[in-house]
């Protein structure tokens, strides 16, 4: 008991202030993460994911990097998606052909696989403020391990 | 030599009782309760001006135990280094009428419920809460940047420290000395010091 409390209170403050190893389900960041998945929501494995959390002391971000954020519906959830625009920058939504800019403080997110992904061209920029780490690597499974690239596919490139 | 060994091991046994402690003081400060010195004009007259120091719960914003009339800690959709105290006014659901209270002669905000409201109202969407300052004239809230989503609430004010520190008067000396003609007005924010000391 006395050990297991102890265990919790030095592994809090390393998850919440340096990194931690999360898992990430479905299919919404294939083939990044999940490749084997099918869109239907069944995985054959999850891939897990080490989130470093040393980029929350100042925001900074670049288009590419993969970020874990609290669902803006429902805070309880979190998310794993792409960056693809940060402040001032032009979106354009894949459906309509409208053209958006990136608010102050916010960003735009979208999962690498459009066909299966609730990201931002359905519920909008996201505040800065709700991302809780960076995703840099894969830790599991073993034959995946590795850094995750962040590049942006060709045709989500935008221009500021 | 045995005495070096002695020594290493009395060394470790005292770094790692601060690291334990640091720790502990962590959890406590994210998970339980942590003090905030919140200052600015937004919030008057529930807080004051100069800074009040007020004591934050981390407890019921995770379980979602937070309603209309609370005062919380919400981190700034439109810059996420900076940390804002509002009072929530709307949850998701609820139509939020409001006017500018420069310009318009009813300088109030009505919410009502999702059931009976009428055009032009905004509606809180789904996850989202409308959070605003008490003082509706200088205060940078919901009525410019919108509904704000839950998941940026950091906690909820349940105490402010009713009397004077010395900490707290040199405080308002220092900003006194800054701002003597109100600079924090121009500004129209109220900003969070996460460390009051």
């Amino acid at each position: 008991m006395h050990q297991s409390v102890s265990i919790f209170i030095w592994a809090l403050p390393v998850s919440d202030r340096y990194a931690s190893i999360l898992p990430v389900r479905g299919a919404s960041m294939s083939p990044t993460f999940n490749p084997r998945s099918d869109s239907f929501g069944g995985s054959l494995s999850d891939d897990y994911v080490l989130v470093e959390k040393f980029c929350l002391e100042k925001y900074k971000f670049s288009p590419g990097h993969v970020v874990v954020f609290r669902s803006p519906q429902n805070h309880k959830e979190k998310h794993v998606k792409r960056i693809i625009g940060l402040p001032g920058d032009w979106i354009g939504t894949r459906s309509s052909y409208d053209i958006v800019k990136v608010p102050d403080g916010h960003c735009w997110v979208e999962g690498d696989n459009p066909s299966s992904s609730m990201d931002s061209r359905s519920f909008g920029p996201i505040p800065l403020g709700l991302i809780q780490g960076r995703v840099t690597h894969i830790v599991w499974p073993p034959e995946r391990l590795g850094a995750v690239k962040g590049s942006i596919r060709e045709d989500r490139l935008s221009s500021s | 030599m045995r005495q070096w060994i002695f020594v290493a091991k009395e060394a470790l046994n005292q770094i790692s009782t601060v690291a334990r402690f640091l720790c502990l003081l962590h959890v406590t400060d994210k998970y339980l309760c942590s003090p905030t010195l919140a200052y600015g004009p937004s919030m008057l007259p529930t807080l004051n001006l100069t800074g009040d120091v007020i004591l934050s719960e981390q407890v019921s914003y995770r379980l979602g135990r937070v309603g209309p009339g609370d005062i919380v800690l919400v981190r700034s959709p439109t810059d996420p280094l900076k940390i804002v105290t509002k009072r929530i006014l709307g949850l998701e659901g609820d139509r939020v009428t409001f006017y500018d209270p420069l310009s318009g002669d009813i300088c109030r905000t009505v919410v009502t419920g999702c059931l009976n409201g009428g055009l032009g109202h905004k509606t809180v969407p789904k996850g989202h809460v409308w959070i605003q300052g008490d003082n509706i004239y200088a205060s940078n809230d919901s009525r410019y940047f919108g509904p704000v989503p839950h998941g940026l609430i950091q906690g909820k004010a349940f105490f402010r420290r009713p009397k004077l520190l010395r900490v707290d008067l040199k405080i308002r000396n220092i900003l006194n000395s800054r701002c003597g003609h109100l600079t924090a007005l121009d500004d129209w924010d109220l900003e969070l010091d996460d460390n009051p000391n």
